[in-house]
């Protein structure tokens, strides 16, 4: 489709009874079966949805057993070896079934196309692949768990993963499928953003979202094959005994490595540059505020992306690579952080004179916005290759990740849910209840990880399924903060299915928001717009107001064609 | 341990974040910590604070409305961006000449090879000397060659402020120069000693593969390591059986006192019948211990995985076989 195009679809549209009309994309067809073979980006991103959310409650379980374990430093009720395999497939389920795509396969399948005015993305039935592509990846992965599990660590490390008599075959196939997913998603998300942005949405009038998805897009283009390539080595070296990581048979273990990470941590930008979108908006919104700094916020996605590429290697500071790669990889990990910082001071800047909302969305971001910098200020101390020696492999790293991808992305990623939950299902849910689920998590997750700063620092190293006595008052500490964490996040889901059935019905335009996904119908019509809705500026509020009657904002009549016309 | 004794024993080393260290390196380690913490908690409560006044000061409430102010501004922006960065400069410098004093021995220095392997630590004493816990000298540097005989294992001591994987097929160093010893004395009760951690993931004892970590005076250690070299003076047979077997790292996965480990246990072991996974029974004598340590795949205990690795006669001579054998004996 070429750009500003308008699709007949919308000329035939019954536009006086548009709001009334009940064909929104939940009921436009019924049964199982309309669902299974959908072409609705919608649809799509609702049974990924619910898909990532099953994998989320699965590793949390993972991650309960093992603190519960941790509690006194002895035997409790795992073995070692059901240890090794409960921190593994926590750190394989939450990673590769759950944070990678939550935001992007997720929450970006259902906006992206409506925030750009669209009926759909460009390639949904490529999507539609990539949502089964995502499930055949987590039946090899639930395989592997129910045929002897998997104890090498979610990172695969050779020569154990060679040796390891568990399912290493089986998982790493699993990873090679989700991959596929992950690529197709990219792939489909840059081909729609380049090709179908409405009339008048140039690129720097495009919601900044839609800019953090696309940067997204481009590392899961280019880093994922690597991660296939790898995996496929990894099994032939099992398999054939080919000779390239194995050092019985000449082959180099740190290879691996640094193959790994080439994905892997470009990874980690996959996790949180969406996040960070999603962050974007809300702190906009709810401030009604014209975001600050838009070009900058924007710009530093791209950057963030691409240097992601050059860092990989600050996961080897300790492995005998060379002293001059150490040096390298420390210069330009410390560069990834100035884009990141630009974005926290630019959040700060949009609230600066704003009105501050602090419905459940906003309580996401404000949480993200302490907890991300907490992450981001931590990972100094792992730059500077002094200082990462001691704390390589140590708690200290738990900890670190843990605050920039799980109160980070996944703090967002609620955020995010509340914020448009509205939009997908059509009904409001309970201010009061979602301010106090977000209460609990911000204080059960920092509750469980800042003590393992403390003794991640004294030496207590990662993995451990015993440990020394005098780290038992850290890991008791960060024990009862999980339990905490875990009550929080079942209740904050919670407020959302209760919402689903109890829920008063939303309006189009509960936040006053100016993005184009709530110039539709809540939730959408099949075809999202009945006409092609006006671009305007994406954080310009002033032409919103409150409708008492509608129970939301609408445009004020007249100023639309003003934002248009910019 | 309490919450109270635990902060009250904080308060005594004076740091939340460090325990007390024992390497002329660790003091440049520590005070780069300290200035990236004092720099971090700045930034941090700078933007909390911020956060929380734009939050208190701004709250949408009836009669507030959003006041106008400026969407971009070139100067701040670039600003907020260069400013930190000069910080950011200085950290990585001062990161990398500690880390190039971390990672580079003088050249007289004492050497010991370390050996990891699943799940124990050996290390070699230029003297021949063997020990399943480390010793070295104080004020002197030492140097350590790593190498592992299965999978990547690290060498981690907090005290020291270093670590390092030990990487199967490869060689690699770091070094130590201790500040201060962890007793007097040669015997093991004198000292307090610190732990030594293998660092990365390694496999199902991976938590319990440890080692202490004993700084001697100069003299003890010269007399310490001569004492080690000579397992066999001063000792009974099955005396020295029990130093190999802890050294040797048998005792990570045989057990002495009946508790299943990944092998079986040797208490009461020597001169009964064992069921092997092929069926067969087999007496255990010397001549079965001698060829389960040689050749352990040969026969193997019914209800084991065959994971013994190889001891090859470099490792075990046969002399040390029959002091092993005498200490099995001696577990009835």
């Amino acid at each position: 489709m070429s750009v500003g195009a308008t699709p007949d679809r919308f000329q035939a549209a019954d536009v006086d009874g548009a709001h009334h009309r009940e064909d929104n994309y939940l009921l436009a067809s019924s049964g199982l079966g309309s669902w299974l073979v959908t072409l609705d980006h919608k649809r799509i991103g609702v049974m990924y949805l619910i898909g990532i959310m099953a994998s989320f409650f699965l590793g949390g379980i993972f991650a309960l057993v093992l603190r519960a374990e941790l509690f006194t430093g002895q035997k409790l009720f795992l073995s070692e070896d059901a240890y090794n395999q409960m921190f593994t497939l926590h750190g394989a389920v939450m990673t590769f079934l759950f944070i990678i795509p939550s935001i992007p396969a997720a929450l970006g399948n259902f906006m992206l196309p409506i925030m750009l005015g669209q009926k759909d993305v460009a390639f949904p039935r490529m999507n539609l692949a990539s949502f089964y592509l995502w499930i055949i990846g987590a039946v090899f992965f639930l395989c592997a768990i129910v045929f002897g599990g998997l104890d090498t660590g979610w990172t695969f490390y050779t020569p154990y993963s060679i040796t390891t008599s568990t399912r290493v075959i089986l998982a790493l196939l699993g990873v090679f499928v989700l991959g596929f997913s992950s690529i197709f998603t990219g792939l489909n998300f840059v081909v729609t953003i380049n090709t179908m942005r409405p009339h008048g949405m140039s690129w720097f009038k495009m919601p900044l979202f839609l800019w953090a998805l696309y940067a997204t897009s481009i590392i899961q283009l280019l880093a994922t094959p690597v991660l296939g390539i790898t995996g496929l080595l990894l099994i032939a070296e099992r398999a054939l005994r080919i000779g390239i990581f194995d050092p019985e048979l000449g082959g180099d273990p740190v290879l691996f490595q640094h193959f790994f990470w080439f994905y892997s941590h470009p990874a980690v930008y996959i996790m949180i540059l969406p996040a960070m979108g999603i962050v974007s908006e809300l702190v906009a919104v709810f401030s009604r505020k014209h975001i600050f700094g838009y070009r900058f916020i924007a710009y530093s996605s791209i950057a963030i992306a691409l240097l992601g590429f050059l860092v990989w290697g600050h996961h080897m500071f300790v492995s005998g690579q060379s002293q001059l790669a150490a040096v390298v990889f420390s210069g330009l990990t410390f560069s990834v952080s100035i884009p990141s910082a630009i974005k926290v001071f630019n959040w700060l800047s949009t609230m600066y004179k704003g009105s501050i909302s602090l419905a459940t969305p906003m309580c996401y971001a404000l949480s993200f916005i302490f907890l991300f910098t907490i992450g981001g200020l931590t990972g100094l101390f792992l730059g500077a290759l002094s200082t990462d020696i001691q704390l390589h492999d140590t708690y200290f790293v738990v900890a670190h990740f843990h605050y920039v991808m799980m109160g980070g992305t996944l703090v967002a990623f609620v955020g995010g849910l509340y914020y448009w939950w509205p939009k997908m299902f059509g009904v409001m849910y309970n201010e009061n209840a979602g301010r106090l689920f977000c209460l609990i998590v911000f204080l059960g997750f920092n509750l469980t990880f800042f003590p393992q700063f403390i003794m991640g620092s004294r030496g207590m190293p990662r993995r451990y399924a015993r440990y020394v006595e005098e780290f038992q008052i850290y890991h008791q500490l960060s024990t009862m903060g999980a339990f905490l964490l875990g009550i929080g996040m079942v209740g904050a889901i919670a407020v959302l299915i209760y919402s689903l059935y109890r829920g008063k019905k939303a309006p189009a335009n509960p936040w006053g928001a100016a993005t184009l996904e709530w110039m539709c119908s809540s939730p959408p019509s099949l075809h999202n717009f009945e006409e092609p809705p006006a671009v305007g500026d994406p954080y310009n509020y002033d032409n919103l107001r409150y409708d008492e009657r509608e129970g939301g904002y609408v445009v004020v009549p007249g100023a639309a064609k003003k934002t248009s016309s910019h | 341990m309490n919450l109270l004794s635990t902060l009250s024993l904080l308060a005594e080393a004076g740091s939340l974040f460090f325990t007390p260290s024992n390497s002329v390196f660790a003091p440049e380690v520590d005070n780069l910590f300290d200035l990236i913490y004092w720099i971090s908690a700045f930034f941090f409560v700078l933007i909390v604070a911020v956060m929380v006044y734009f939050v208190v000061m701004y709250r949408r409430r009836p009669g507030h409305s959003v006041q106008p102010s400026p969407s971009h501004n070139n100067v701040l922006e670039i600003t907020w961006s260069v400013l930190p960065s000069f910080l950011l400069v200085l950290i990585f410098v001062m990161g990398f000449t500690g880390y190039m004093n971390i990672r580079t021995p003088p050249d007289d220095a004492y050497e010991i090879h370390v050996y990891a392997k699943k799940w124990s630590w050996l290390f070699q004493y230029p003297n021949g000397a063997e020990s399943s816990d480390l010793h070295i000298p104080v004020g002197r540097p030492v140097r350590f060659i790593l190498e592992s005989e299965d999978v990547i294992h690290n060498m981690f001591v907090p005290a020291f402020r270093t670590k390092m994987d030990c990487v199967p097929g490869r060689y690699n160093e770091i070094w130590v120069l201790a500040d201060h010893s962890t007793g007097t004395g040669i015997k093991d009760e004198d000292h307090e000693p610190t732990w030594l951690f293998c660092a990365e993931y390694c496999g199902r004892d991976h938590s319990n593969m440890k080692a202490k970590v004993f700084v001697h005076e100069t003299g003890d250690f010269d007399a310490w390591v001569a004492k080690a070299a000579n397992l066999y003076e001063g000792r009974t047979m099955a005396e020295v059986g029990e130093l190999l077997y802890k050294r040797k790292g048998c005792i990570s996965c045989h057990s002495i006192d009946g508790t299943r480990k990944s092998g079986p246990s040797f208490k009461g072991g020597f001169g009964t019948a064992h069921k092997m996974a092929d069926g067969s029974e087999v007496v255990m004598d010397e001549n079965y211990i001698r060829e389960s340590i040689r050749d352990p795949r040969a026969k193997v205990v019914a209800g084991y995985e065959p994971v013994m690795p190889v001891f090859p006669s470099s490792r075990l001579s046969d002399k040390d076989i029959t002091a092993i054998s005498e200490f099995i004996k001696s577990l009835k």
